[in-house]
């Protein structure tokens, strides 16, 4: 079976278990409006503020629903050995890195499906799908790449939710700084900004290849 | 047909810097079937667990059908089937998915078909459609045989499995691990029922403290000489 | 200073890999770079003090940058140690890589703080507010995060082969990570130039001098304290080993 098979096949189970147990993704969508409204309530958008907040303001409501995502791969792995069934076969531990991060990146793409329409409502900001898409796609990538490899990490403590945030926050604000300028200039274009979807790419390379390599390292007893 | 497919030699394990298998040698040929028997917590699944590759020994080698399990345990997992304490199966997916998922894994070739005859052969054809988390713990450990056998291992290992099987399960096992070896195959199993491993198997063996304390061709044994050998290691 | 110069019976008895290794105590090394950063931290300081020029600009307070240079300096140097360590150990699975990783991690700790507390306060006696968003600053706070979950990720996982492949990990991660943080942050400060935490201009000879001499007696000055908390992974190792022996 080659490699993209066996990612394809993990994947499309993985899918399919989390469908037939409906438990996370509604409550997910339903975050990311909720998310939304409270961030209406709590910055006064103005007309003439609302370009400097309005980024801001929905790249920290894509951060927590990466999160929430990466959490559920935790929640599912809270019973010891649960990785034990894939370890077992002999499909390569990059292959299952790999159907994990698009399993998140399916489950976060979701939310950020429902919370992009509503942000534009809610902030009246003019929805420029085509070229807010590439960033929406890039930084959410830089995000869970790095998320996925540690929430496996962080799935064998005790206290894996406090834990998973402290070491992805650090390690992903390039991602958001850069997102959240380069949704801003799409608003706002300014002269002479720097290349930020070119260091978001720069980033998501990078430590997509290293998360996938030294995957194994950390999933393997 | 003197090699043995599965060597292990001076294996040792400890979990974090409690000592749980102190050096293990053990062989078993083709065609033949270990029973090894111990108290809870002597280190039995600790070594099967070894042996399926799924945790790393802190010092010893395996030899499975000649590969080195440290360099190539990806092939050496092909020639394997473990049945574990869990059914290693997915609660939300058929009988028939699971059987499928793992036969993609495994690059089984025909897949559809010898899981269709899988599920016959272990009485679960009935209740293919039917998801894992429907089936009674003797109907998942009787797929997860399924699972086992669905690449054709070589070696069998497997960790209690006559536990949650009822009479007739417990027939079927015996006529799976029969089949096994007349195949040539062969098992590593391990069980707290000193009579049926008297049965089963060529070789039994004792684990005791992290070590073999007794190992022992089982033709012409008695289960009286052993019975006591073995009270004394459950001490 | 922590020097292990003895073996215990039971522990040469133990029938474990590290029994047949010399695990290496340094003592002579130890005691030459003690005395060394000693005399080094002495001239440093005196030098300090009393040679170099007074900043025109800053005034007096400025000579915290001759502190917080090199605790900066080290904070980086510590994770860069970390991380290499890791590599060693994802190569080797020896744990005396591991037990490296482990002092350098607390060792770079603490300087990453002092240099966020020097920086800070520096950042005072120039501007007048505790802190600004400048690069350098800002990537050290991010630093001192990183620092501060590698500790809590290794001390929630034990001292297990999983710990230190995990912490491993990590700090490969966060090493080249920090680079790119730097560079973002600086991006995104040149669009809000704010108050800059440094020394401007070209250095007279006088303070690059100083300045040498300070790195290198605080690079000894870490070099001698790793030796010493190395000795100390190892002892806290070997008593746990001990212990669930004796269990």
């Amino acid at each position: 079976m080659t490699f993209l098979e066996q990612v394809l096949a993990i994947l499309w189970k993985d899918i399919r278990c989390e469908l037939r147990s409906k438990q996370t993704w509604m409550g997910m969508g339903l975050f990311a409006l909720l998310v939304l409204v409270i961030f209406n309530f709590a910055f006064d958008l103005r007309v003439d503020n609302k370009a400097a907040i309005a980024p801001g303001a929905l790249w920290v409501a894509f951060v927590f629903a990466s999160l929430l995502g990466l959490g559920r791969t935790i929640a599912a792995e809270r019973e010891k050995g649960l990785m034990d069934r894939l370890l077992l076969c002999p499909v390569d531990r990059k292959a299952i890195y790999l159907a994990k991060l698009l399993g998140n990146l399916l489950f976060i793409g979701v939310v950020e499906l429902v919370a992009l329409p509503v942000f534009a409502a809610l902030f009246n900001v003019p929805l420029f799908a085509g070229s807010l898409l590439p960033i929406v796609l890039l930084g959410t990538l830089g995000i869970a790449s790095v998320g996925t490899l540690f929430s496996a990490i962080a799935s064998a403590t005790q206290a894996r939710e406090l834990l998973l945030p402290l070491l992805i926050f650090p390690l992903i604000v390039p991602v958001v700084i850069g997102a959240v300028r380069a949704t801003g200039a799409l608003m706002v274009p300014a002269a002479n900004e720097p290349p930020w979807l070119g260091l978001i790419t720069a980033f998501d390379v990078i430590f997509l290849s290293i998360s996938m390599l030294t995957f194994e390292f950390v999933v393997e007893e | 047909m003197n090699h043995p497919y599965l060597e292990v030699t001076g294996l040792k394990k400890s979990y974090g810097f409690k000592p749980i298998l102190r050096g293990i040698d053990l062989s078993v040929e083709p065609g033949q079937c270990m029973a090894l028997l111990g108290a809870n917590g002597a280190g039995k699944t600790t070594l099967l667990r070894i042996l399926a590759a799924l945790t790393s020994p802190g010092a010893g080698t395996v030899r499975i059908g000649g590969l080195d399990l440290a360099r190539d345990a990806h092939q050496a997992r092909r020639l394997v089937g473990f049945v574990a304490h869990q059914p290693y199966l997915y609660d939300e997916l058929t009988a028939l998915e699971n059987l499928l998922f793992f036969g993609r894994l495994y690059s089984v070739r025909r897949c559809k078909e010898r899981a269709g005859v899988l599920l016959e052969r272990v009485g679960l054809a009935k209740r293919a459609g039917e998801r894992t988390s429907a089936l009674s713990r003797g109907q998942a450990q009787r797929l997860a045989l399924a699972r086992a056998l669905l690449h054709e291992p070589r070696l069998l290992l497997l960790d209690e499995p006559d536990t949650g099987l009822d009479e007739e399960g417990i027939a079927l096992l015996e006529t799976l691990l029969q089949e096994h070896r007349q195949a040539g195959g062969a098992i590593l199993l391990t069980t707290h029922h000193l009579e049926r491993a008297l049965l089963w198997s060529e070789r039994i063996g004792l684990l005791s403290g992290g070590r073999l304390t007794y190992q022992s061709e089982t033709g012409g044994l008695e289960a009286g000489s052993v019975r006591e050998v073995y009270q004394e290691a459950l001490r | 200073m922590a020097l292990a110069k003895h073996e215990t019976g039971i522990e040469q008895r133990d029938a474990g890999h590290t029994s047949k290794r010399k695990d290496a105590h340094f003592p002579y090394i130890s005691l030459l770079l003690g005395v060394l950063s000693f005399t080094g931290m002495l001239v440093s300081i005196c030098m300090i003090f009393l040679y170099a020029p007074m900043d025109a600009v800053q005034g007096e307070p400025q000579r915290i940058f001759y502190f917080h240079v090199p605790m900066a300096w080290l904070g980086m140097l510590g994770f860069g140690v970390v991380a290499a360590a890791g590599i060693g150990y994802l190569i080797t699975k020896d744990e005396r890589w591991d037990w490296a990783a482990r002092a350098s991690a607390e060792l770079g700790a603490i300087f990453i703080t002092l240099a966020l507390v020097t920086g800070s306060i520096w950042g005072e006696t120039i501007w007048g507010t505790w802190w600004t968003w400048d690069a350098r600053l800002t990537t050290t706070l991010i630093l001192w995060f990183i620092y501060i979950s590698y500790l809590m990720l290794r001390s929630y996982l034990g001292r297990t082969p999983s710990s230190a492949r995990a912490g491993a990990v990590l700090a490969i991660i966060g090493i080249i990570d920090v680079p790119i943080i730097y560079e973002s942050v600086n991006w995104w400060r040149t669009l809000h130039p704010a108050q800059q935490v440094g020394v401007a201009g070209a250095l007279p000879p006088s303070v690059v001098l100083t300045l040498m001499i300070s790195l290198a007696s605080f690079t000894l000055f870490y070099t001698f304290l790793m030796i010493q908390l190395y000795q100390l992974q190892r002892l806290q190792t070997l008593a746990q080993r001990l212990r669930a022996h004796l269990m």
